[in-house]
């Protein structure tokens, strides 16, 4: 899950030297970072780098000793002779476009709406929020329901269902995909809706008031004024929805286990790893075309968070 | 910062502001975001229609019809049939040790990272913070491999290796979570006051006793958030047990509800009351905890 940045007020004076520590101090710190370090190392980065590593192998994941080294043949099988790759490419560029000019727009003039203290908001909060508590995978079952070409109430409500032209919305190749993302976007801007409801509640009042007398109106002082005041909460935003594009799973699994147009990167991964021929080297490579993609907007994050706090 | 010629220019242009032109504009505001919530509360709303009718009576009368009766049945059956406890109770044992080991690790490297001055700390924290935000699929195939190749006496675990068990799921989702906390904890530990361990140096405290007597009782509101949120993540993960778990009696619910998509193909009146039932838990956190849960998702953001 995507992580919300935050600006702690520097603090006055700095923390506790680590040379001023007594010797049994320096041991229980090293204990307490060592721990955790550990942890994040032997399981998260580790594996990272081993991804990398095994992307230039050719491994069917029994005997360590069939292990052979493959140069860049996986890449350039991925690129030239592995039909599915390209269309999960599109898919995923998709998905990030759909929840970009659809879910996060939705969601922030959700939070715009319900920021200006009208009746019931509590009411509308809760329900806009409510997806964000479910699973994906659950969601792709609930929508199935929505969806089902026979007994699914969006045929009904289309007048189509029991016709030939009943569409049977998750398993048309050409119209599933759509079908995932308008799911997905059930709960990705509620999400969005609740991260800006935050963030324009830290808006200071007095900017409004200022923007106000100077004459700008409503639209004027929220794109003016407001939405570039909460500058952090857009960063993060941001980062969401490009990370949540690229990590889309769960949905396009439950529904076909990415296949007959859900393909996505991530999908394609977890085929090459655990289906009949298992091809670790193919899976990594694909991993690793995700990882360097990924690295773009966690990079840039890291970089407006971390940034001020270095220089202080 | 105003000026009297941007005043008057913008007179013209400002909106009325009588109290008719006002209620009007929140009555539009009213309809859309009743327009919206309806379309959102659609595909639970039918959920919930389906799975109080029989499926006698959608077979008799199709699924779109309003005839009753409607009952509770199709609840008791994926309860008893789907073996449904067993997966809630195994979403439990998976759920649980998590969120205390992660809060727990977590909240150590916080407090190194944000009390204490040394050279590493902001590259520790960057590379917590980067770990969280990897897709877990780039580490799925060298820990599938892994915990494959870890030998297992077949008394601990079924597959003989660390396939299969609890233990992988509960391992790979603290080390992913681990990242999320550092970094909440450590800005929200950042922001309380030296003061208050510099006074206990006074007395003679140790870094434990700083850590675990007087900053982690301070950090209540944001572990209370934190595991709020972490009970949730972790509840709803799907990936990892899906990658890691094959035998069908270990599945934690939200894997599992999926294998009742497969057993009872057709009968979807039963997936319906089997979906609702793996919502249950969370709604309930969600009703009881929502002041947490909230400010747990917008944790830090607020403050900006």
């Amino acid at each position: 899950m995507p992580v919300e940045a935050s600006k702690a007020p520097p603090t006055k004076r700095k923390p506790r030297k680590l040379k001023r520590l007594s010797r049994r101090d320096v041991l229980v710190l090293s204990l307490m970072v060592g721990i955790p370090t550990l942890v994040e190392l032997l399981l998260v980065w580790g594996p990272t780098l081993l991804s990398i590593a095994l992307s230039f192998t050719r491994w069917n994941g029994l005997d360590l000793s069939d292990l052979k080294p493959a140069g860049v043949e996986n890449y350039q099988f991925i690129a030239q002779d592995y039909p599915p790759f390209w269309p999960a490419v599109g898919h995923n560029l998709l998905w990030l476009l759909f929840l970009g000019v659809i879910g996060t727009p939705l969601g922030l003039l959700l939070a715009v709406l319900l920021d200006q203290k009208i009746k019931g908001s509590r009411i509308y909060q809760s329900i806009f929020f409510a997806p964000v508590m479910l699973s994906m995978a659950l969601i792709g079952i609930i929508w199935q329901l929505f969806y089902n070409r026979d007994s699914g109430l969006l045929n009904f409500l289309l007048g189509t269902a029991g016709t030939p032209q009943a569409i049977d919305w998750f398993g048309d190749s050409n119209v599933n995909i759509w079908a995932a993302m308008v799911a997905a976007t059930w709960r990705h801007a509620g999400y969005v809706m609740i991260l800006y409801l935050a963030g324009l509640k830290g808006v200071d009042g007095t900017l409004r008031e200022a923007a106000a007398l100077d004459g700008a109106n409503a639209r004027q002082t929220f794109f003016r004024v407001v939405f570039p005041a909460m500058r952090p909460v857009n960063i993060i935003i941001v980062v969401i929805t490009i990370i949540e594009s690229l990590r889309a799973f769960d949905v396009v699994w439950v529904i076909n286990q990415g296949k007959n147009g859900l393909e996505l990167l991530s999908a394609l991964v977890i085929q090459n790893l655990v289906g009949e021929g298992q091809v670790i080297g193919v899976g990594s490579a694909l991993a690793v075309i995700l990882l360097v993609i990924s690295l773009v907007p966690i990079v840039w994050y890291l970089v407006r968070t971390f940034r001020k706090e270095n220089n202080a | 910062m105003s000026t009297a010629t941007q005043l008057s220019s913008a007179k013209p242009s400002a909106r009325p502001s009588g109290s008719a032109k006002k209620a009007k504009r929140h009555w539009g505001t009213h309809l859309f975001l009743t327009m919206m919530a309806v379309i959102w509360l659609v595909p639970l709303l039918w959920s919930i229609y389906t799975a109080l009718r029989p499926k006698e009576s959608t077979d008799a009368n199709g699924y779109f019809s309003f005839a009753g009766p409607f009952n509770f049945q199709n609840f008791i059956d994926a309860w008893n049939q789907a073996g449904l406890v067993k997966y809630l109770f195994n979403s439990a044992i998976i759920t649980i040790p998590t969120v205390l080991i992660t809060l727990f690790l977590a909240s150590m490297m916080a407090f190194a990272v944000s009390r204490v001055s040394w050279k590493f700390n902001i590259s520790l924290l960057i590379l917590f913070t980067a770990g969280n935000l990897l897709p877990p699929q780039v580490l799925a195939a060298p820990l599938f491999e892994i915990f494959k190749h870890i030998e297992l006496p077949y008394s601990v675990s079924a597959s003989g290796s660390l396939l299969n068990t609890y233990i992988s799921v509960i391992a790979v989702n603290t080390a992913f979570q681990i990242g999320f906390c550092t970094f909440v904890l450590s800005n929200y530990m950042k922001a309380l006051s030296p003061d208050l361990t510099e006074a206990a140096l006074v007395d003679g405290a140790g870094i434990w006793r700083q850590y675990w007597s007087i900053i982690m009782p301070l950090c209540r509101p944001a572990l209370a958030a934190l595991a709020t949120l972490e009970v949730i993540f972790i509840y709803n993960d799907y990936f990892w047990p899906l990658l890691f778990i094959q035998s069908g009696d270990l599945l934690p619910i939200t894997a599992g509800i999926n294998n009742l998509q497969g057993q009872f193909l057709s009968n979807y009146n039963l997936i319906a009351a089997g979906a609702i039932i793996t919502v249950l838990p969370t709604l309930v956190i969600y009703l009881l905890l929502q002041r947490q849960f909230v400010a747990g998702l917008t944790l830090g953001s607020s403050k900006g």
